[in-house]
């Protein structure tokens, strides 16, 4: 029985996760052709090209735990936002280059060190996985470090519009270390990673570069969060509805 | 040498099929025709971004949205490489990139044409990509050695997206009966505006006799163009599609397909700019150029401020 409750959790989990990937690999896929030069259009892509692969792997282990037929793509293009169990940080709209790097900096941070553990995770499923997609964010944090050197400590401009960014993240961000008891019971397994562990090594990071940046730490006057209940902002429908559209218009077809 | 004998020493090379080289004394023509055709391409594989990336969001599986995502990709990586090329002849990517949103400089005209349905996104790498390397395998025994290196590299990628673009066309024309219609119409609309990618009749083509002479050209448009009608028949016969062209016939005695008439109107129409979509392009590409400009005033403001801290330092 305690088999069974750990097997429907960690498809659970498994699905948490492959949404955040599938909602940020679509934030930043919305670049292609939008960036502020070739070279950027190129990076994002491929970085999106990376969340979409996490997805994949992810949704493939829920459906394999599942094991009632469905597939990734009825994960990602058969579930309506209040199944969506994504963090909030990654619906957000992409907003200007400035809001978009914020973002994927303080994401590639949580993720760097949430792999590195996940990687430990007594389900080797998962530990696989986190041990490919770990080698990905490491890339990914280089570039996003170093956009945030840049535009802090740019121009007048573009200090403006990160810090902008940085602020209007900020609150957004306090749910990435919360556990709700899925989560914990995971934990205790040995199977999840404990979050709460990773807020003050992702602080001291974050801290450390926002000095660096000339960026100024935001108060911890504001949170939002629900993310992993399905209580999403305004935005998700939006992104679901495009995402889906086509794949919805013709029911039960092969692609 | 006086220039004479180094125009003479250039067409003896040219002659004895020796590639010229970026440091290489050429004529100004040359140059100058170089750096139109390569840029043209180079812009082509950008603005292709747009009707594809117009997919990508929409992609009805995460399977095809990753091939898509990659392809765009490529693309982009494509141009990069021919803006590099073309940079070799003494021209600057920014000094490509004003003349693209000025209109002085071209891309291909078939981007001017939507990507409606989802399976545009087959036509497209199936078809366009399909005379595209029609084109480029020519290409890579043009005669200047950094343009021919590139259409041998860029030709790798490009015959992969035309196979992922098939195999996409493949799997609409296998589903249900709605699929094959999609499939059908985007061949029905794509089909021509593929076949004017090789440019006008050799008899009507502005550059071509030139380009032939300095073997940056190695084959006309027309023979291009046939090589390319007579290998796509097997393939839209594969599919089960109906040909869009009602006068294709083998004709034992050419060796070739015979073939109906290009709208020619329609070419000069599209290419002097009422297509669909040339404005929404070009209008594009400038607004996401303006919006960027913030950035790379960022990036060269923060490189200057940290070569001030190093000599400081």
């Amino acid at each position: 029985m305690a088999e069974q409750n750990t097997r429907q959790d960690t498809l659970e989990y498994a699905q948490r996760l492959g949404d955040d990937a599938v909602v940020l690999g679509h934030r930043l896929s919305e670049w292609c052709s939008n960036a502020p030069f070739l070279e950027e259009d190129l990076a994002l892509a491929n970085t999106a090209l990376d969340f979409i692969g996490r997805a994949r792997m992810y949704y493939g282990y829920a459906a394999e735990l599942a094991d009632d037929g469905r597939d990734e793509d009825d994960f990602a293009y058969l579930r309506d936002q209040r199944d969506y169990r994504n963090l909030l940080l990654h619906e957000l709209p992409r907003g200007d280059f400035a809001f978009t790097q914020a973002r994927q900096y303080f994401i590639d941070v949580y993720n760097q060190l949430f792999l590195e553990e996940l990687r430990q995770s007594a389900d080797e499923r998962l530990a696989a996985i986190a041990a490919k997609a770990v080698k990905e964010s490491r890339y990914h944090l280089r570039r996003s470090r170093d956009w945030m050197l840049r535009l802090g400590d740019g121009t007048e401009e573009s200090h403006r519009r990160t810090q902008t960014a940085v602020d209007n993240l900020w609150g957004y961000t306090h749910e990435l270390f919360e556990l709700d008891p899925l989560e914990q019971r995971l934990v205790d397994a040995g199977v999840a990673v404990d979050v709460a562990a990773l807020r003050d090594p992702w602080r001291e990071q974050v801290g450390t570069l926002l000095d660096e940046a000339t960026l100024r730490q935001p108060a911890d006057d504001w949170a939002v969060r629900g993310g992993r209940e399905g209580y999403h902002t305004e935005n998700l429908g939006h992104l679901l509805t495009e995402m889906q559209a086509l794949h919805r218009a013709y029911p039960g077809c092969s692609w | 040498m006086t220039e004479d004998e180094l125009e003479q020493a250039f067409y003896r090379r040219i002659e004895n099929e020796e590639k010229i080289e970026p440091k290489d004394w050429m004529p100004e023509g040359y140059r100058q025709n170089l750096i139109r055709q390569i840029s043209q391409h180079a812009h082509s594989e950008v603005i292709g971004m747009q009707p594809e990336g117009n997919w990508i969001t929409r992609a009805p599986s995460l399977r095809r949205k990753a091939i898509l995502l990659a392809k765009v990709q490529d693309e982009g990586g494509h141009g990069l490489y021919l803006y590099s090329t073309a940079e070799t002849l003494g021209i600057s990517r920014a000094e490509m990139i004003e003349a693209l949103q000025s209109c002085k400089a071209k891309y291909a005209s078939i981007f001017n044409y939507p990507a409606q349905t989802w399976a545009d996104v087959g036509a497209i790498g199936w078809l366009v990509d399909g005379a595209a390397i029609v084109n480029q395998v020519s290409l890579q025994r043009t005669s200047y050695g950094p343009y021919s290196r590139s259409m041998i590299r860029i030709c790798k990628e490009e015959s992969f997206h035309q196979r992922q673009g098939y195999e996409l066309m493949l799997t609409l024309c296998r589903g249900t009966e709605e699929q094959k219609a999609m499939a059908q119409d985007a061949l029905n609309r794509f089909y021509w505006p593929a076949l004017m990618m090789f440019g006008p009749h050799d008899s009507e083509s502005a550059h071509s006799a030139k380009s032939m002479q300095w073997k940056i050209k190695r084959e006309s448009n027309d023979d291009l163009r046939q090589k390319f009608i007579d290998q796509t028949v097997p393939q839209i016969e594969f599919l089960g599609l109906e040909h869009p062209d009602k006068d294709i016939r083998w004709n034992e005695e050419r060796g070739h397909y015979d073939h109906g008439e290009i709208d020619w109107d329609e070419f000069y129409r599209v290419i002097s700019g009422n297509g669909p979509c040339n404005r929404q392009r070009i209008q594009h590409h400038i607004r996401v150029h303006e919006e960027g400009a913030w950035v790379r005033d960022a990036m060269s403001a923060y490189q200057q401020k940290k070569r001030q801290r190093a000599q400081a330092a």
